[in-house]
């Protein structure tokens, strides 16, 4: 039997999303960006409104979300694609508006943007995809980069006592009123894709109620930046990054868990 | 019906975006300008015509905001003064690379710096040299009156949405804190999101219906399409000067000398006109409306006619670097210009013209300028 017999509709018993495009990846290959990417977008053509969701792509990695995802889209500058998610939101206030950013952009340059649509409580959804270091500019530390964590520019390992020790951004934010729901994924396994898909359901579940932000990190790898294998890189993730940024709800219907 | 107030500059601007159907304003207080969100806070137009109104935490935050609703379609407007400019001038360069129609006014105070909170004129190189990065130009336009406050909110939104593009008001702290009477427009219906959606759905991200995404960035990865992209803008900006271009001319028909100024200048060197015409000097005026486009011919055309120009403006020197391009060295060109938040009087205008330009007979050291340069 050849191949060709065995591909066919009929034997179809999964398929691609029609809210990714066909264009090849930017990532590297083991990155999470493209599961994290898959689940949203299937989400969003399970729930049916893709006519009606509007999403906000970042700077770093994932600027070029936009090619991949096949909605409608806005690219915003660095780090401020929660005040460009709070404009769209507010001029449409029935679209579902998301933003979609790494740790650089959230958390470093962004802090006051994210900051303060939080605060505001503003009717949008943000994925905030953590994986403590700048891929796209080639791994430097970023906020959220562990102690001891090597990268370009801590070659001797982050040194919390002249850098601080990486930030929680989600617990931070999950202490302003304004956030409705806040919660920490990952996207190594099934068993975190299923869970991390639930959690982007419920949170633009939350849009559609008008309960306010949703903020859903997702800590991922960067085997590139970390200068490991793929599967290395997942290891390396349960072991260390797990257990600073420990998964689970941390804020759920507007209550601190 | 239009109606005859009593208003500041500032206010009048605010009162004009609600009624020419603006759909967002995004601000930060700073002054001399923030009695432009303040009315607006105060106004209510949320209940008036269902315009969305929001104080952001910053002005880098506010520019991005208004860069978010303008890639849906939206009619948004922003304002600040000097230094909140500089901080919005990222967004700015954003806005002009993703063609998104937008209106930005600067209430301009001295500079550089956090300067003072006194009028000035000293961001004109910052508006019409690009200001942020990149190969890009705004559209400028330069009230000189608290009506021009109120009148140009609507044309600067016609020409945004024109040439999808960002747009610029360059007041300064004089007009935006004076108050005149102005004669206000009547109302306009802010448009429906169908017909939002209608109008713009070629470009814009309101939604993926039945049709191929619209994605909004200025990002081009691949240099010939980047290219494309400058050749694109540079086109646009080509067209406002065919067809945009906006100047005025007091005065200018038999004049011997010219004072070139823009905003509370020109208003000030209209009156030196008058004085030196009472004096017996045949002096004029072009005011430039727009000052990019820059109304290089018409000075050119009187480069031929007069003996000499002088550029006014509250600043060290800026608009007068573009006079003396138009008018390739025809003519003598000097500029005058009080800074630091002070406003030349003018009598010191007038005596200006008469000691740079007049009494050093600028137009025979132009000749020998010219043959040493042969030479």
């Amino acid at each position: 039997m050849e191949v060709s017999d065995i591909i066919k509709p009929e034997n179809q018993v999964f398929c691609k999303t029609q809210l990714l495009t066909d264009t090849t990846l930017s990532y590297c290959p083991g990155c999470g960006h493209g599961t994290a990417h898959s689940i949203t977008m299937e989400v969003i053509e399970e729930m049916g409104i893709v006519q009606d969701t509007i999403g906000v792509a970042p700077v770093g990695c994932s600027v070029l979300a936009y090619d991949f995802m096949n909605i409608d889209m806005t690219q915003a500058a660095h780090g401020r694609a929660p005040a460009v998610a709070t404009a769209i939101s507010r001029v449409w206030p029935n679209k579902y508006v998301f933003t979609y950013q790494g740790d650089g952009d959230l958390a470093a340059i962004g802090t006051a943007e994210t900051i303060h649509a939080c605060n505001r409580g503003e009717n949008i959804v943000i994925i905030f995809v953590n994986n403590g270091i700048y891929g796209m500019t080639g791994g430097q530390m970023a906020p959220t980069t562990l102690e001891g964590m090597m990268s370009s520019t801590s070659p001797y390992g982050r040194d919390v006592k002249t850098m601080g020790m990486p930030i929680k951004m989600t617990e931070l934010v999950a202490n302003l009123p304004g956030v409705y729901y806040a919660t920490r994924q990952a996207v190594h396994t099934h068993k975190h894709v299923r869970k991390a898909k639930k959690a982007i359901k419920k949170a633009f579940e939350n849009t559609r109620l008008n309960n306010g932000i949703s903020f859903i990190e997702i800590v991922s790898n960067c085997n590139s930046g970390w200068k490991m294998t793929p599967n290395e890189s997942n290891i390396w993730m349960e072991e260390n990054m797990f257990p600073y940024f420990p998964l689970g709800d941390i804020k759920v219907n507007g209550k601190l868990k | 019906m239009s109606e005859l107030k009593l208003m500041k500059g500032n206010e009048a601007l605010a009162e004009a975006a609600i009624r020419a159907g603006a759909d967002a304003y995004f601000g930060y207080p700073i002054t001399p300008q923030s009695e432009v969100i303040e009315y607006l806070m105060t106004e209510q137009p949320e209940k008036r015509t269902g315009m969305v109104v929001l104080q952001a935490e910053s002005e880098v935050a506010a520019i991005n905001m208004v860069y978010g609703a303008a890639s849906t379609g939206k009619k948004v407007m922003t304002s600040s003064s000097s230094p909140g400019i500089s901080l919005k001038l990222e967004g700015i360069s954003y806005l002009a690379g993703a063609e998104l129609p937008a209106v930005i006014v600067n209430v301009v105070r001295g500079g550089p710096g956090l300067g003072t909170i006194q009028p000035s004129q000293a961001d004109y190189f910052q508006s019409v040299k690009g200001g942020g990065h990149g190969d890009y130009h705004l559209y400028v336009l330069a009230p000189s009156s608290v009506q021009e406050m109120a009148d140009f909110v609507e044309d600067a939104f016609d020409i945004a949405f024109k040439y999808r593009a960002p747009v610029l008001i360059l007041s300064d702290g004089l007009i935006g804190q004076m108050m005149e009477k102005v004669e206000l427009k009547d109302q306009q219906e802010r448009l429906t999101d169908e017909e939002v959606i209608k109008r713009h759905d070629s470009w814009a991200t309101t939604g993926k219906t039945n049709r191929e995404r619209n994605i909004i960035t200025s990002l081009d990865l691949v240099s010939e399409k980047m290219e494309a992209r400058v050749h694109r803008l540079m086109a646009k900006y080509k067209k406002m000067e065919e067809e945009d271009l906006r100047f005025e001319k007091i005065m200018c028909d038999d004049a011997d000398y010219l004072f070139v100024a823009y905003g509370s200048s020109a208003r000030i060197a209209q009156k030196a006109v008058e004085l030196g015409r009472e004096k017996g000097l045949k002096v004029g005026l072009l005011r430039p409306i727009t000052l990019f486009p820059f109304p290089k011919k018409q000075l050119l055309d009187l480069a031929d006619q007069v003996k000499g120009m002088l550029s006014v403006e509250m600043s060290a020197g800026q608009m007068v670097e573009d006079v003396k391009l138009a008018v390739e060295h025809k003519v003598p060109v000097e500029h005058f210009g009080r800074t630091g938040g002070i406003i030349h009087t003018p009598e010191e205008v007038l005596e200006a013209l008469e000691q740079k330009i007049i009494k050093e007979n600028g137009s025979i050291r132009y000749h020998k300028t010219r043959e040493s340069s042969i030479l």
